[in-house]
């Protein structure tokens, strides 16, 4: 596959990231009650005792929850294990118990990994489990906690089931972070864990990121950084903090582990809750949630029903057509087009021609997508494959197949595409040329200058049903075939 | 007639009101007589509904009447501990961090004993939030032992136990998470049952230590606390620690005896009591001998380093379980300037200082550094106490203690000295760590009249066995 350049944050430095992906799991109700998993709704509607966490109120652990967790961890290739709840202790008003109930030593997916499409592989430190917190919002102020007037709660979203999923610091620049961050979520989605919203919360990162001089192994001070709301975000802040501890380092000053935040507006990071650094979570195992052991034949059972991956499809792909442009490859990778092509490659189509069309003919009809089902797209470039049907007509009938349901013969016959043999398509060109004495004279005498007068006229007639490129080799072998005659 | 009526257990009761010789009503009239002249003295609850309560005796004996069958605990007065949720009385734990609060759900336990038609008296005094031996550290009020008014109840379920004790209610529940129930009743001479860990659901139960909680029943009788047992006990899929087994059959087995019943006497756990309270352990030892039973000693030390194992297991829990009163949603609220400082007055404010010694206690020993040290050494020697009792189970069917080591103390003796409260509770603090069930049994009364506890308990699920020894017990010391 293609390698990247690796663009460092400045001549001889090199970045070492690590990424944190909250992703919000879409179950049919929260992590450990019966309250509808949803967004969107009037604020604290959603709630019972349990996600309000009032005195007295247990959780019960979401099966759906754990079955989310075992696929995303199969497709991560992860090792699933048998895990345990922990309380993360700390004080803060969006959270109902003041703990979060989260996976600590052993989370229920460790020691994965996954592969970037440009064949970079970052590993999977963890996968796991833990709570949503409440949503709050500031009034005043700034919108932040520390000068608003007041500040409203919402907690609709307390309990939602988040998987976190925390990569090894394998990412070495800020492009390749963003590469990770999609391919994750269309692993996410693809299995149907989550539905890959950024905008919407679903999907949430953290980035931990540090620099070093290139050649150096050892790993130097970290800072992460939060709210990171999208793609465009973790890219700019990643380099603006690249930059920054770069300048810090040649400047001489001390680089200190911190949270910072990333400032949209200001496109900054800022430090934030300097406090925080000396917490001390007191993790101690949930008392109310016995371990969670996944039943090994509920794993295997899911290990069968994993979808199909890009990285799968990647490799199938570049085994039959190694030199495709990246773009070309993801385009027709992507789900919406690969049965076509899938379907197309499992039929012996042309690889080249399979994806050519998918990637142009294919991809222009996907937001109409009606009948053109894979099946009869497979038909369309057998067709074409076989020499039945010129390009042009392939062309012009994938359409008409997506417009119109009737079977791809009464299509061809439809649109007068029956006579396209290569006899037929010479019997056209034959018939034109007999009507133009005096042209086809000339031609045949070798004045190339007349072909194009020729073929213009064949194609006013029969170009809805033939090629100009067939006409263009209906035409040359008519010539040759007048030359042999004449020896 | 009143006085009558409260002697009656709930079987007795029932067929009194079956064969219409007494209303619902009339019941519930001669307890409202009855907490009128005992309560200003005892002290026993927290809040009180007898108006409602005689609208459910109405409703129930019109039910009678229309010749609808009724549940096992119809008509019967009942007290609930103030830890477990209501939504008919506020539920305070006995904190003023909770003053007010009125739950917007009932526990488990309570829905299981209103579909089975008890009638709810009100909600009674413990230790804040359950910490405690004697009931003195409520932040409301001191509840006093029936026995005598100078003494403790014990606790932490001393409000429950005075209830029953006084009979201001025929039974009561109370929540054991290091002897709260056995321990009050045995300074108050009723029967306190703490059930095997998961047999009864915690939902509803505001959480002292999760790992060590568990509901149970306080009653007159070793017969009505095994009715009450049945009627709560059983599995509930609103709490992830329950057992998936049923509830035992108790009360048909009561009266099956001990005969070739193996029971071993805890003798380091004998020898921590007053020559009273050890004198009482070897009247019940004789009548179960007589019954047919072999008893013999066993020495088990490992269950003494459960008390200091206790002290960092249920501290660690509460400091997480407590952090939840932080004056955001609900109870008492101190403002501040910044949310922090809202939380610190209001935790400042709102807990007494028993409560603030364990969450500082549990905060430390869970600590990044420290953990190890406590927390996990905790644990270790949990399994310790585990396989004590399970190499115990290998000889005996059952095993005998005292409940408490001594009987009902002054109001105020210990108050100065926690680490001498919390070794009263030497004895049933294992069978929390455990998680096994005991039961606490009146064995006689002391020179000064005050009640002495004998202690059975048993391997997990080994109720039926422990309510056998017990009716054994209650009926060879009548």
């Amino acid at each position: 596959m293609s390698s990247r350049t690796i663009a460092g944050p400045a001549k001889g430095w090199e970045y070492v990231i690590g990424l944190e992906v909250h992703t919000e799991l879409k179950t049919v109700t929260k992590l450990f009650c019966g309250c509808p998993n949803a967004f969107g709704e009037e604020p604290n509607t959603s709630i019972c005792p349990v996600c309000l966490g009032l005195p007295g109120s247990l959780p019960v652990m979401n099966a759906q929850a754990v079955d989310f967790a075992i696929r995303v961890g199969l497709a991560l290739n992860a090792t699933i294990q048998r895990s345990q709840f922990h309380r993360k202790n700390y004080f803060y008003p969006d959270m109902p118990k003041d703990f979060q109930i989260s996976q600590y030593d052993v989370p229920i997916n460790a020691h994965g990994r996954l592969e970037l499409p440009s064949g970079a592989v970052i590993g999977i430190e963890r996968a796991h489990l833990e709570e949503d917190t409440g949503k709050l919002v500031h009034r005043g102020g700034h919108g932040r906690i520390e000068s608003a007037e007041y500040s409203l709660i919402d907690y609709n979203r307390s309990g939602v089931p988040l998987l976190e999923i925390v990569s090894a610091p394998d990412i070495r620049d800020p492009d390749e972070a963003k590469e990770y961050v999609g391919e994750l979520r269309s692993i996410l989605v693809a299995v149907g864990a989550s539905d890959g919203r950024m905008e919407e919360g679903s999907l949430r990162v953290d980035a931990n990121v540090s620099v070093r001089p290139i050649g150096e192994t050892t790993f130097r001070t970290r800072v992460e950084i939060k709210n990171l709301n999208s793609l465009r975000s973790l890219t700019r802040a990643l380099e603006y903090e690249g930059r920054r501890q770069v300048q810090l380092y040649e400047d001489g000053e001390t680089m200190l582990q911190q949270t910072r935040f990333w400032d949209e507006a200001r496109s900054v990071t800022g430090a934030l809750r300097i406090k925080e650094e000396a917490n001390d979570y007191r993790y101690f195992p949930e008392p109310d949630l016995p371990p969670v052991a996944p039943d090994p034949s509920l794993i295997e059972e899911r290990r069968s029903q994993l979808p199909e991956l890009l990285s799968a499809r990647r490799a199938q792909l570049y085994a039959l057509v190694p030199d495709l442009r990246s773009d070309l490859r993801e385009t027709v990778i992507a789900d919406a087009c690969w049965p076509y092509l899938r379907a197309a490659l499992d039929a012996g189509i042309t690889p080249s021609r399979a994806v050519a069309r998918c990637a142009n003919e294919l991809t222009a009809l996907l937001a109409e997508i009606d009948a053109l089902s894979p099946e009869r797209f497979v038909e369309i470039l057998g067709l074409e494959d076989q020499g039945t049907l010129g390009a042009s007509q392939a062309k012009i009938l994938l359409r008409e197949a997506n417009d119109d349901a009737k079977p791809i013969g009464d299509l061809v016959v439809k649109l007068g595409f029956t006579a396209n043999d290569a006899s037929a398509i010479q019997a056209m060109v034959a018939e034109v040329i007999n009507s133009c004495p005096e042209e086809w004279a000339r031609y045949r005498d070798g004045d190339e200058k007349v072909a194009g007068f020729l073929l213009g006229q064949v194609m006013r007639q029969h170009g809805r049903q033939i090629s100009g490129a067939d006409a263009r080799n209906a035409l040359v072998a008519l010539r040759e075939e007048a030359h042999s005659d004449e020896s | 007639m009143n006085d009558e009526i409260l002697d009656w257990g709930i079987a007795e009761l029932q067929r009194r009101l079956d064969d219409r010789q007494v209303s619902t009503v009339e019941v519930l009239g001669a307890y409202e007589e009855q907490i009128a002249i005992q309560e200003p003295e005892v002290e026993a609850f927290l809040a009180l509904d007898l108006e409602s309560a005689k609208d459910v005796a109405r409703q129930q004996d019109g039910r009678r009447a229309r010749g609808e069958k009724l549940g096992r605990l119809a008509g019967v007065p009942i007290a609930l501990k103030d830890n477990l949720c209501t939504m008919a009385f506020p539920t305070t734990a006995a904190s003023k961090i909770l003053e007010g609060w009125v739950p917007p759900y009932d526990a488990t336990v309570v829905e299981r004993l209103r579909r089975d038609d008890g009638i709810m008296l009100g909600k009674t005094n413990l230790d804040e939030f359950a910490m405690g031996s004697s009931t003195e550290n409520s932040a409301y009020k001191i509840t006093h032992n029936p026995h005598d008014l100078e003494r403790v109840p014990g606790g932490s379920s001393g409000g429950s136990a005075a209830a029953v004790a006084s009979r201001m209610a025929l039974v009561a529940l109370g929540s054991d998470t290091g002897g709260s129930i056995r321990q009050p009743a045995a300074l108050t001479g009723v029967v306190g049952f703490k059930p095997t860990y998961g047999r009864v659901s915690r939902y509803g139960l505001l959480a002292f230590a999760s790992s060590l909680d568990q509901i149970g029943p306080l009653a007159g009788t070793v017969e009505d606390a095994a009715i009450v047992a049945e009627c709560i006990m059983g599995h509930d899929p609103r709490d992830a620690t329950s057992l998936q087994e049923g509830s035992p059959r108790l009360v048909e087995v009561l009266g099956e005896g001990v005969q070739g019943l193996r029971v071993g006497l805890v003798t380091n756990l004998l020898a921590t009591a007053s020559p009273q309270v050890k004198t009482g352990v070897n009247d019940a030892i004789a009548t179960l001998v007589k019954a047919g039973a072999t008893v013999d000693e066993i020495t088990l030390e490992e269950l003494e380093f459960g008390l200091a194992a206790y002290y960092v297991v249920a501290p660690a829990e509460a400091s997480s379980n407590l952090a939840r009163y932080d004056g955001v949603r609900y109870g008492l609220r101190e403002p501040g300037a910044t949310v922090e400082e809202m939380m610190i007055a209001t935790r400042t404010k709102g807990f007494g200082p028993e409560v603030k010694r364990r969450i500082m206690l549990g905060t430390y020993a869970l600590s990044a550094g420290y953990y190890d040290a406590f927390y996990v050494t905790a644990q270790r020697v949990r399994t310790l106490v585990r396989a004590a009792f399970s190499r115990a189970y290998t000889s005996f069917d059952l095993l005998i203690a005292p409940t408490s080591p001594t009987t009902a103390f002054r109001i105020g003796e210990r108050s100065d000295d926690p680490v001498e409260m919390y070794r009263s509770d030497v004895c049933t603090i294992p069978s929390n760590l455990s998680g096994d069930p005991a039961i606490s049994v009146p064995a006689r009364t002391d020179d000064d009249g005050l009640p002495i506890g004998v202690q059975l308990l048993g391997p997990a699920l080994s109720e039926p066995l422990l309510f056998r020894a017990a009716s054994v017990i209650e009926e060879g010391l009548r």
